[in-house]
């Protein structure tokens, strides 16, 4: 079963040697979790000053500045994982780096047909 | 089954062992099923499937030797029928491998993997990825067989709120796919505080209530006591037997805590020939052996305070300085302004009023606890004993300003009336 676990964590919460430092830890575990069978994929995300949001209205396309939702934690990054059951996912949420600064939210993904790649 | 067996079956005294093997039986095999059938809700409709097919063979056929392996099998049964039924709706490749995969599980039926079930539908019922709220309501509905109006009754909610807590419960179970497993060695201590925090909130609903509906909220003390002894039994670690003494002793006060006319009585001025030996007892040898283990938890310690207390014929004979120390114990374990407050009352007791009082107002000088009734009644006691009557006048009134609790408004009151400053 899949599970999409969520990085959410205030933006200015790393200075840039921890960023990296998270980076090579957080690379680490998808090799871990690569060798096990349960690594889909996984990324960080440029910070929210670099979001935009896309709304169609209508037919009509709206275009704004900034994150769907202004909280003090954001969407940071996310790893896609396989795992057996929420006890296993909760389990690799905990090894994320970020799970000790910020908030690692597990959402068991829909699995739908007719998608691409399978 | 012997012929003579069968012979002595009637059907009167068959109906009643059904009634009576539902209430002994009916969680273990429940537990059982949903291990085999990997979802509640078809294995709470198989059981009531197999106890209705009980209810009419066994009258016919005699009781089976084995009634438990006769009902999870009866059931498990039924639900593999219920599949094929449906399989015109769905594609027969899945129903062929729900099939194989219920029949293929011949493992099973032994003591040992039944005892494991019920454990396993406690950890799953107490997974900390439910809603506080929702752990208990399935805990009582599923593991101790409460209907959802009894729950609900007892926790003063409406019963569709509470079944919708459950249907909301079952839902992630099944979806966010809660294993129904005990936890791994290293997880255990962890999700074993989830279980033992869910029967001592049980608990605590049963115990600190007043008023209309005590009946029902009693049962729920008489329920997580039951629950801990099931839970020491499957798994004797120390802090699950340091729950149960902790529960019994507090339980062994029951009739000496409260007037006829449900006025609270302190523990200092109750009337201990009232208390519960048989439970005291049994907490006290429980406490005992869950103190053997390297470091014991928070639920030991207080369990420990609870017997010291239970040892003592009178406030004046009990061993305030060893209740201090344990006290010192527990806000190493788990600091909290409410366990310091209960550790100035010890000390007033150990050292007298002015020591405690220091403690109590060294607390809300910090700005903690300055909203807790206790925290002024306590002051306020202390303030008396000392003959400052005017400063207690003022923190009873304080108190009473703070609390929405008919007994403790009585009390306080009636401190009050006695200094008289009505």
């Amino acid at each position: 079963m899949k599970y999409m676990l969520l990085i959410y964590l205030e933006e200015d919460a790393l200075d840039e040697s921890e960023r990296q430092a998270c980076y090579v830890e957080s690379t680490q575990l998808a090799h871990d979790l690569h060798d096990q069978g349960k690594y889909l994929s996984a990324n960080p995300l440029h910070p929210t000053v670099s979001a935009t949001s896309v709304r169609v209205r209508e037919g009509k396309r709206l275009v704004t500045d900034g994150p769907f939702a202004e909280t003090r934690e954001q969407l940071g990054g996310y790893f896609l994982v396989d795992a057996a059951d929420l006890d296993e996912a909760i389990a690799i949420a905990a090894r994320i780096p970020m799970a000790r600064r910020g908030t690692v939210e597990v959402r068991p993904v829909i699995d739908i047909s007719g998608l691409p790649g399978r | 089954m012997s012929e003579s067996q069968a012979d002595r079956t009637t059907s009167a005294c068959t109906r009643e062992t059904v009634e009576s093997l539902y209430r002994t039986e009916s969680r273990r095999v429940l537990a059982t099923l949903i291990r085999l059938l990997g979802d509640l809700d078809h294995a709470e409709e198989a059981l009531h499937e197999a106890f209705r097919a009980a209810l009419e063979q066994w009258p016919r056929d005699g009781l089976p030797a084995n009634p438990r392996a006769w009902l999870v099998s009866t059931g498990r049964f039924k639900a593999i029928d219920g599949i094929r039924r449906n399989a015109r709706f769905d594609a027969l490749d899945d129903v062929a491998e729900q099939v194989d995969a219920l029949a293929d599980e011949r493992s099973a039926l032994d003591d040992e993997s039944v005892e494991d079930d019920r454990l396993r539908l406690i950890f799953t019922c107490c997974h900390p990825a439910l809603a506080a709220e929702a752990q208990v309501a399935m805990t009582l509905r599923e593991v101790c067989g409460l209907t959802t109006e009894e729950i609900a009754r007892a926790f003063l909610t409406s019963a569709p709120t509470l079944a919708q807590r459950i249907v909301r419960a079952k839902n992630k179970i099944r979806t966010a796919r809660i294993p129904y497993a005990v936890p791994e060695r290293p997880e255990l201590p962890q999700r074993l505080d989830s279980v033992l925090r869910v029967i001592y909130l049980v608990f605590n609903e049963g115990y600190s209530a007043s008023g209309g509906t005590s009946l029902t909220r009693h049962d729920l003390s008489a329920e997580a006591i039951r629950l801990a002894r099931l839970l020491a039994q499957l798994l004797p670690e120390a802090e699950v037997l340091g729950l149960l003494a902790l529960m019994l002793l507090h339980e062994s006060r029951r009739a000496a805590r409260a007037t006829p006319q449900g006025d609270v009585i302190l523990l200092t001025e109750q009337d201990r020939s009232l208390w519960d030996r048989a439970q005291i007892g049994e907490g006290i040898a429980l406490v005992e052996r869950a103190l053997q283990a390297q470091s014991p938890g928070p639920y030991t310690v207080q369990a420990a305070i609870a017997a010291v207390h239970a040892r003592a014929t009178s406030a004046d004979a009990t061993d305030w300085g060893r209740i201090v120390a344990l006290y010192d114990l527990l806000l190493r374990l788990e600091p909290s302004p409410v366990v310091e407050l209960n550790r100035a009352v010890a000390v007033a007791m150990h050292s007298g009023p002015e020591a405690g009082l220091a403690l109590v107002e060294a607390i809300l000088a910090r700005g903690e606890l300055t909203g807790y009734h206790l925290a002024h009644a306590t002051r306020a006691d202390l303030y008396r004993r000392l003959g400052r009557r005017e400063e207690a006048t003022t923190a009873y009134r304080q108190a009473l300003a703070l609390t929405q609790q008919e007994p403790e408004r009585r009390f306080l009151q009636r401190r009050l009336d006695e200094l008289g400053g009505g």
